[in-house]
C-alpha cells in the first residue's frame, strides 16, 4: 500500500513537505486532483498519481496549469473536494481561469497549491505568488513547517468550503523539499460524486452575471478577513515591544534567531499563516503594542507595504523596517544567519553568539552544471541540426525542458527562452524581424502544454521557421510524468487515450513535416536540410525515448562503445558532442562503459572510425 | 537539546538523499527531534545535491554559512565547494575519490589536487577525515554504497545524537531488501574509518 494511504492515526512518519501536503489532502478527503508537473511541487502530484491507482482518488496530469485548474474547478462546483498543484510560473498560465473562478467560487473545497522558488533553484524567475492572492481576491494560507503543511492543507479545504471560494496554499522550496516527522491523522473517505443544478445566471460569467459575482467576491473577501483575524494560523509568540512580523519559512528563522539572541523578553513575533486577506484588526492590535517593527518576508515587500499602509491609516508613527537598502533584499532566499543578523541590526542587539568566520578566498572551483545525460537523444538532434545548418546564419529560440541544457558548450543550442511554450511564439517574432533562419525546439510535453498554440498561430499567419519537436516519450525534466502523447498501455495503465503528435501537426496544415530518429545521424541531417530549405512553417519530429526513462523502464541495454587504437586523439568527439561518458586519461580519450548507453552517436562523428561497440571477443 | 547541524554534499546519483533519509528514520526511531532539507534541482543530470540535517530544538531546516558542525562530502570537489558552511570547529568527513565534472574529465578545466584539498579544508574547518569511500564501497560489494560508507564514518565520530545501532536497524528495515547486506557491510567499513 502507498505509505500516504496508511490509516493509522497517531502514527509518526518521516515525510517530505510535498508528501505532508499530499497526506493532508488525503486526510481531508480530496476526491479529484490535477496538475502539470513543476519543481518544486512535483512530488505532490507524483504521490497523487501513485495513490490514484490504489484508491478512489482521481488524479490527472493535465496538459497545462490552466486546464488542470479548470478540471478541479468544475469538480469542486459539483460539491466534491478538489486540488490543483502547480509551481509559481504555472500560476501565470492558470491565471486566466483563476481570476474569474474567484467570481464564480466553489461548493466543495478547492485548494490551489502554488510552490514558489526563491533563489530559483529550478525556475526561470522568482516571482512572488502572494500577489496572485491580492489580484484574485482569494484567501492564502502559508505553512512555516512540514508538520504544519499537512494540517494547513486540511484547514485550506475547510476554509474553502466556509468561504465558498478556492483557497491558495502557498509554499516555497524549503517547505516542499524539507523533511520532518509528521503525525498522521484520520483519513476522511472522499466524496467522489457530486451534483450540479444548472443556473446560468449564477455560473455563466457573461457581464450581467459577473457584475453580481464581483459583489459576491468582495463580500467573501470581507468574510475571509474576519476569519483571518480570528484564525489560530495567525499567532503571536514572545513578549516585549519589539515587533517582528513574518510568514512562511521566515518564521522558523525568526523564531530561532529570537531565541539565539536571547531577546524572547523583548521581541514579540506575529506569524501570519493566513496571510491574505491581511488580518488588519490583528495586525493593528499587534502594532499598538510595538514601538519598533521589522517585517521578515522572502520575495516582495507584500506584508511590508500592507502593514505600513495600515499604520498610516491608524495614525501610528513607528519605525517599520523590511526591504530597505540596509535590511532585507528582494532577491533570493533567506537563511537563519541572515535573518538573525538583520534582527540584531534593526533592534541594535549585540550578536555575540556566532563569531563570523572570514570566508576563505577559494580558488575558482571547477563548476558542475547539470548536463544532458550520456546517450540523451537531444544531443544527437542538436548535433544533426548544427551539421544541417552549417554555413547558415541561424538563431535558435528554445523552450523549457531537458533540452534547455543544450545551451551549454559544446552544443550551445539555445538563444532565447522566456517561458513554457514560448518556442513557437518567439520563433515567429524572430522570423519577422531578423534576416536569419529560425530553428526552434520544444519537447513533446511542452508541445501539448502550450507550444501547440504558437504553431497554430504560425500556420495561420504564415510565419517562417522550423520547429523541432524533441519527442522523447515523456516529461523528462520533472521526473518522467506522462503526457497525452504517451502510450499508457505500454506502462500497464488502462483508461487513457493517446494523441499522435504527427497527426496533430498534419491536421494543423503544416507545409513540411518529417520524423527523424536522431541516432541515425546522416539521414537526420538530410531531412533537416530539407526542412530548413522549406519556406514557411516546417516541423521535424525527432523521436527517440529519453534514455534515463528507458533505463527506469528496464529497456534492453545496448553494448557500450570504446575508443580503439585507431584514435588520432584530435578529440572531435568530445569537442562536438560533450557526452558525459567521455573522459581523458593520460591525454587519451576514453569512454566510461558504465555510463555509455551505446547510442552510437560518437561512433558516427569520429572521422577515424575509431569508436566501436565493445564485442565479447574484442578488447 | 543541543542543536547539531550536519551538512551532506554529493554529486547526483550518489545516494545522498537515501543516506539522509536513513539518518532521519534512525532519529525518528530514537525519538530525537530533527529536521532536514534538500536541494536536488537537476540531480539526475549530474548536478550537485545538498542536504542539511538539523538535530535538536531548532525550527529552521537550513544551515547558514559558517554554521555546520559536521560536513560530510561524498566527493572531494563538492566538499571543497561546501566549505563556506564550515567554521573553525567543523568536523569534515569526506570521500577522497574524485568524480570530476565533465569539463574537468575531458581536460577543459582543472580538478584540484589532493594536497590542495587537504590544505583548503584544514584552513576553513576544525578537523578532516578523508578516505577512499569508493574503494570501501566496492569492497562491500557495490560502488553505489558510498553513501553507507560515509554514514558509517559519521556514526563512528560520536558526534551524531543517533547511535550506530539505530542506524544499523534502520538500514535493515528501510533500505532495499537485496542491498541490506552490502549496505550493512559498507556501513561497518566506514564506521572503522
Ligand atoms: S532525462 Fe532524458 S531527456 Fe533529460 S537529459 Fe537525460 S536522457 Fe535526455
Ligand atoms: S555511444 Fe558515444 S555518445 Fe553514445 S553514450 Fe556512448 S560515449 Fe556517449
Amino acid at each position: 500500500m502507498h505509505k500516504l494511504l496508511t490509516d493509522e492515526p497517531g502514527k509518526k512518519m518521516l515525510l517530505l513537505g510535498n508528501e505532508a501536503i499530499a497526506r493532508g489532502a488525503v486526510e481531508a478527503g480530496v476526491a479529484i486532483a490535477a496538475a502539470y508537473p513543476g519543481t518544486p511541487s512535483s512530488e505532490i502530484s507524483l504521490n497523487f498519481f501513485q495513490m490514484s491507482q490504489e484508491s478512489e482518488l482521481y488524479f490527472e496530469y493535465s496538459v497545462n496549469e490552466k486546464v488542470s485548474l479548470e478540471v478541479a474547478a468544475a469538480a469542486a462546483n459539483t460539491g466534491v473536494r478538489a486540488m490543483c498543484i502547480m509551481k509559481h510560473v504555472g500560476m501565470n498560465v492558470a491565471a486566466d481561469a483563476l481570476m474569474t473562478l474567484a467570481y464564480v467560487g466553489v461548493r466543495g473545497g478547492l485548494v490551489i497549491l502554488v510552490a514558489d522558488d526563491p533563489s530559483m533553484f529550478s525556475s526561470q524567475n522568482e516571482q512572488d505568488s502572494r500577489y496572485y492572492a491580492k489580484l484574485s481576491g482569494l484567501a492564502m494560507l502559508e505553512p512555516s513547517t512540514i508538520e504544519e503543511a499537512k494540517d494547513i492543507t486540511i484547514r485550506a479545504f475547510e476554509l474553502s468550503e466556509e468561504l465558498e471560494e478556492p483557497v491558495l496554499l502557498r509554499t516555497t522550496t524549503r517547505i516542499n523539499h524539507s523533511t520532518a516527522v509528521v503525525t498522521c491523522g484520520d483519513i476522511s473517505p472522499p466524496k467522489t460524486k457530486g451534483d450540479f443544478t444548472r443556473n446560468p445566471m449564477r455560473y455563466v460569467t457573461v457581464p450581467a452575471v459577473s457584475r453580481k459575482l464581483h459583489v459576491r467576491l468582495l463580500d467573501n473577501l470581507a468574510r475571509a478577513e474576519e476569519t483571518a483575524n480570528q484564525s489560530s494560523l495567525n499567532f503571536t509568540e514572545g513578549k516585549g515591544n519589539w515587533g517582528i512580523i513574518c510568514n512562511g519559512v521566515s518564521y522558523t528563522y525568526v523564531s530561532d534567531a529570537v531565541q539565539e539572541l536571547g531577546i524572547e523578553e523583548k521581541a514579540t513575533i506575529l506569524r501570519l499563516g493566513f496571510s491574505h486577506p491581511l488580518p488588519r484588526e490583528k495586525v493593528n492590535s499587534f502594532l499598538a503594542g510595538c514601538d519598533r517593527v521589522l517585517i521578515v518576508e522572502e520575495g516582495e515587500p507584500v506584508l511590508e507595504e500592507a502593514v505600513k499602509a495600515l499604520a498610516q491609516e491608524k495614525g501610528k508613527l513607528l519605525p517599520i523596517g523590511g526591504k530597505s537598502t540596509a535590511l532585507f533584499s528582494r532577491l533570493g532566499e533567506f537563511n537563519p544567519a541572515l535573518v538573525r543578523e538583520k534582527i540584531s541590526a534593526w533592534f541594535e542587539v549585540q550578536e555575540t553568539l556566532h563569531d563570523k568566520q572570514e570566508p576563505l578566498i577559494q580558488a575558482e572551483l571547477a563548476p558542475r552544471p547539470p548536463t544532458l545525460c550520456a546517450g540523451c537523444s537531444h544531443r544527437a538532434t542538436f548535433h544533426a541540426v548544427k551539421k544541417a545548418a552549417a554555413g547558415m546564419d541561424v538563431i535558435y529560440p528554445t523552450d523549457i525542458g531537458c533540452y534547455t541544457l543544450g545551451m551549454l558548450p559544446p552544443l550551445g543550442m539555445a538563444d532565447f527562452l522566456i517561458c513554457m511554450g514560448s518556442s513557437t511564439g518567439t520563433a515567429a517574432g524572430f522570423s519577422r524581424t531578423l534576416d536569419k533562419k529560425v530553428v526552434t525546439f520544444c519537447g513533446d510535453s511542452t508541445f501539448f502544454h502550450s507550444a501547440m498554440a504558437g504553431l497554430v498561430n504560425a500556420v495561420f499567419n504564415k510565419h517562417n521557421f522550423t520547429l523541432i519537436i524533441l519527442d522523447n516519450g515523456t516529461t523528462a525534466m520533472t521526473g518522467h510524468q506522462p503526457h497525452p502523447g504517451v502510450d499508457m498501455e505500454k506502462h500497464g495503465l488502462s483508461g487513457f487515450g493517446k494523441i499522435d503528435i504527427e497527426e496533430v501537426v498534419k491536421a494543423l496544415g503544416v507545409g513540411y513535416l518529417s520524423v527523424i530518429h536522431p541516432f541515425k545521424l546522416n539521414k537526420s541531417i538530410k531531412v533537416l536540410q530539407e526542412a530548413f530549405a522549406y519556406k514557411g512553417v516546417s516541423v521535424v519530429i525527432a523521436r527517440e525515448i529519453c534514455t534515463l526513462y528507458g533505463k527506469s523502464l528496464k529497456m534492453p541495454k545496448m553494448k557500450p562503445f570504446y575508443v580503439s587504437d585507431k584514435c588520432q586523439n584530435h578529440k572531435d568527439c568530445i569537442d562536438q558532442l560533450g557526452c558525459p561518458a567521455f573522459f581523458v586519461k593520460k591525454g587519451r580519450v576514453n569512454i566510461d562503459p558504465d555510463r555509455c548507453t551505446g547510442c552510437a552517436l560518437c561512433a558516427q562523428v569520429c572521422p577515424e572510425n575509431a569508436i566501436r561497440p565493445v564485442k565479447t571477443n574484442d578488447k | 537539546m543541543k542543536v547539531i547541524r550536519l551538512m551532506i554534499v554529493a554529486v547526483g546519483g550518489q545516494g545522498n538523499l537515501l543516506a539522509t533519509k536513513v539518518l532521519g528514520e534512525a532519529a525518528l526511531l530514537a525519538g530525537i527531534p530533527f529536521r532536514m532539507s534538500e536541494i536536488h534541482g537537476m540531480a539526475q543530470r549530474g548536478g550537485v545535491v545538498e542536504s542539511a540535517m538539523i538535530f535538536g530544538d531548532a525550527k529552521s531546516s537550513l544551515i547558514s554559512d559558517g554554521e555546520a558542525d559536521i560536513l560530510a562530502g561524498f566527493e572531494p570537489l563538492e566538499t571543497l565547494r561546501a566549505l563556506g558552511k564550515c567554521n573553525k570547529k567543523t568536523v569534515v568527513i569526506t570521500n577522497s575519490a574524485p568524480i570530476p565534472p565533465f569539463a574537468a574529465a575531458v581536460g577543459w578545466s582543472a580538478y584540484p589536487g589532493p594536497e590542495d584539498l587537504q590544505i583548503q579544508i584544514l584552513d576553513m574547518a576544525g578537523s578532516l577525515n578523508s578516505f577512499d569511500a569508493t574503494t570501501l564501497a566496492i569492497e562491500a560489494g557495490n560502488v553505489m554504497a558510498v553513501n553507507m560508507v560515509i554514514l558509517g564514518a559519521l556514526a563512528g565520530t560520536d558526534l551524531l545524537p543517533v547511535s550506530a545501532e539505530n542506524i544499523r536497524e534502520t538500514i535493515r528495515n528501510k533500505t532495499r531488501k537485496n542491498f541490506i547486506d552490502v549496505n550493512l557491510k559498507a556501513f561497518d567499513l566506514g564506521f572503522k574509518q
